[in-house]
């Protein structure tokens, strides 16, 4: 009762008691401390230095014939890289881009000069699969260029998506032509 | 609260009197699933179900909290600490098999008493809370069991935690950082694994606590029963024990029959070979498939093939939706069905209905097991369309036309045939 007796004491003329801006300091504090600690928790969860650090992958494709691909690994993910025949090119360039779900033509996937080398992540933009279609002898699905088997979603010659869930072409990753045979991802 | 008949705890001996009167322990299980707890005399077997989920947590986080013991949260040593505890520890192969094919008991078990619950109407008021916890229960079940399936780190469990987790990738705008910050990488690798290793290891005991939460809010308007009529006189109930502590103890032992067989005679029957291959990050299993439970739901994600025309949302996201809203729309279920009847026996239009969602769902099953091409497509198609509508569109329209059959006066009139308070009352 002593208490009430405090917080009903002196009231100022516009109502507001010292003890109101005392709660509301304190409680403030308390809020902005308590949110501060959620920075490292929740950043925690981030990739760490070490994961970050897989940065290149420098790859030979001097070996791959027209027609052939490999799978190489760049940040833990399979990176498909394949040496287009003429016919596989012309396909994909046969295509109207307007038509597509993810608009791109096959020049704007490959380098100038090097519309064969067409070099993409391998991993399906739907849920993250590897798709078939880089080994010999994989089903390279209706359009001839990958197949996913986990849900069904099928690339043309330029990995540009035409039927399935997946919503984007498959990604490809910044990489540069050290030399005539040497590719260098990231 | 209990009804006013319910037996009274009293403790003979000196030392439970002591207890009782500094902390109530004793008396609080005695009403909960003793002689104090009141339950309708009409329980089916289907009423065992409860039960058997509170037995298969228990076996859960026992045999898990062992394997825990001889397991390593590396990506290095994931896979062969699990050969380890299947070829060299003691009973290893048993406790493993055990937790295994107790998440796939678990399920069957849950599952009989979620669709026990949607025959019976048993979400309705006044146990809509019962209801919504449960769903919870199966959502927290559902995260649970995914991560443990990734523990061994074979091929299945590292292209199961591929796909799952790059369902967060399908929101727009931030999933892809939501997806890289899940994962701890831009892949699934060690960092995932390890998380995931303490969240299995969490999560159970936060089922338990909402299974607490589920008993309690149950002992409020007591346990429902097959009828659908409410308890109105003592002549309705029997106590729990030991009338239903003897019947679900012949439930448990008729389950428990049913889980050795499997454990020690089909181990590996519900499990996928594939997942004896360790997981290699640049090798998709030509038919990647999660374990039987989350089939429905899978054919319902995968049945989205197209852009939605108008509003240009992607495949991929309505897909995740879609899965999402099969189970979210449970959350509505106590809303959507309005007949004031509960129990699908006097529900004659209902109960057709009902068979056919218990179809369709088996059919969405079947079609997610299977691979993604025709006819599965299709079907899983149309399939999900009929869910959905059972839920957003039959149920409701179902119980604003149809007309009941007449209810018994009472749980006793149902039983014995006559009711002596029934010519008592007057006519409602």
């Amino acid at each position: 009762m002593a208490q009430d007796a405090v917080t009903e004491a002196p009231e100022q003329g516009d109502g507001v008691r010292r003890r109101d801006f005392i709660n509301i300091a304190a409680v403030s504090a308390a809020g902005v401390g308590a949110a501060g600690v959620l920075v490292p928790l929740i950043s925690q969860m981030s990739p760490s230095a070490d994961v970050l650090a897989e940065s290149t992958t420098e790859v030979d494709i001097g070996a791959i014939k027209p027609g052939q691909a490999i799978k190489a690994m760049f940040r833990k993910q399979p990176v498909f890289i394949r040496n287009l025949t003429a016919k596989e090119q012309a396909d994909a360039q046969a295509v109207a881009t307007a038509s597509l779900r993810d608009p791109q033509s096959l020049e704007d996937r490959t380098k100038p000069g090097k519309a064969n080398w067409l070099i993409t992540m391998g991993v399906c933009t739907h849920l993250g699969c590897v798709p078939l279609g880089s080994a010999e002898g994989e089903p390279k699905g209706e359009f001839g260029g990958y197949f996913c088997p986990c849900h069904g979603s099928q690339y043309d010659t330029a990995g540009r998506i035409r039927k399935g869930p997946a919503p984007k072409n498959l990604e490809v990753p910044e990489y540069t032509f050290t030399s005539d045979t040497v590719v260098k991802i990231g | 609260m209990s009804f006013p008949w319910a037996n009274e705890y009293q403790p003979q001996h000196p030392l439970m009197q002591w207890l009782d009167a500094k902390l109530p322990l004793p008396r609080l299980v005695y009403n909960a699933i003793g002689a104090g707890y009141p339950v309708p005399r009409n329980l089916n077997y289907f009423w065992n179900f409860g039960v058997l989920a509170g037995v298969c947590l228990v076996i859960q986080i026992l045999t898990g909290v062992i394997l825990a013991m001889h397991y390593a949260g590396n990506a290095d040593l994931a896979f062969n600490s699990t050969e380890h505890i299947m070829r060299d520890v003691n009973w290893g192969w048993m406790l493993r098999y055990m937790h295994s094919n107790g998440a796939s008991a678990f399920f069957v078990v849950v599952y009989i008493h979620i669709f026990r619950g949607f025959f019976y109407g048993s979400y309705k008021a006044p146990r809509e809370m019962i209801w919504l916890l449960g769903v919870v229960i199966f959502l927290l079940m559902m995260a649970t069991a995914f991560m443990g399936y990734v523990l061994p780190w074979g091929q299945m469990s590292f292209w199961g935690a591929q796909v799952i987790t790059g369902l967060f990738s399908a929101i727009p705008l931030v999933g892809d950082a939501l997806h890289t910050w899940l994962l701890g990488g831009f892949a699934p690798d060690n960092a995932a694994l390890n998380r995931f290793f303490s969240l299995h290891f969490l999560l159970p005991f936060v089922i338990l606590g909402v299974v607490i939460l589920h008993i309690w809010a149950l002992h409020i308007p007591g346990s429902s029963n097959p009828t659908g009529v409410e308890v109105k006189s003592e002549s309705d109930t029997v106590p729990f024990h030991p009338y239903y502590t003897a019947k679900d103890g012949w439930g448990l032992g008729a389950f428990l029959l049913i889980y050795c067989a499997v454990v020690f005679f089909a181990p590996n029957a519900l499990g996928h070979p594939d997942n004896y291959i360790p997981a290699n990050p640049m090798q998709t299993p030509a038919h990647i498939v999660p374990e039987w439970y989350f089939w429905p739901f899978y054919a319902i994600l995968r049945a989205f093939t197209q852009n939605f025309p108008l509003l240009g949302i992607p495949a991929k996201l309505l897909g995740v939706m879609g899965m999402f809203s099969a189970i979210l729309v449970w959350f509505f279920l106590p809303w959507l069905d309005r007949s004031p009847v509960r129990s699908g026996h006097f529900r004659p239009t209902f109960r057709k209905f009902y068979w056919l969602l218990v179809i369709d769902v088996a059919v969405l099953g079947y079609c997610g097991g299977s691979p993604a091409e025709e006819p599965f497509v299709i079907i899983s198609q149309i399939a999900a369309i009929y869910y959905f509508l059972h839920f957003l569109v039959v149920l409701p329209i179902v119980s604003s036309i149809e007309q009941p059959e007449p209810l018994p006066f009472s749980i006793t009139e149902a039983v014995l045939g006559s009711d002596q308070a029934a010519s008592l009352a007057p006519a409602e």
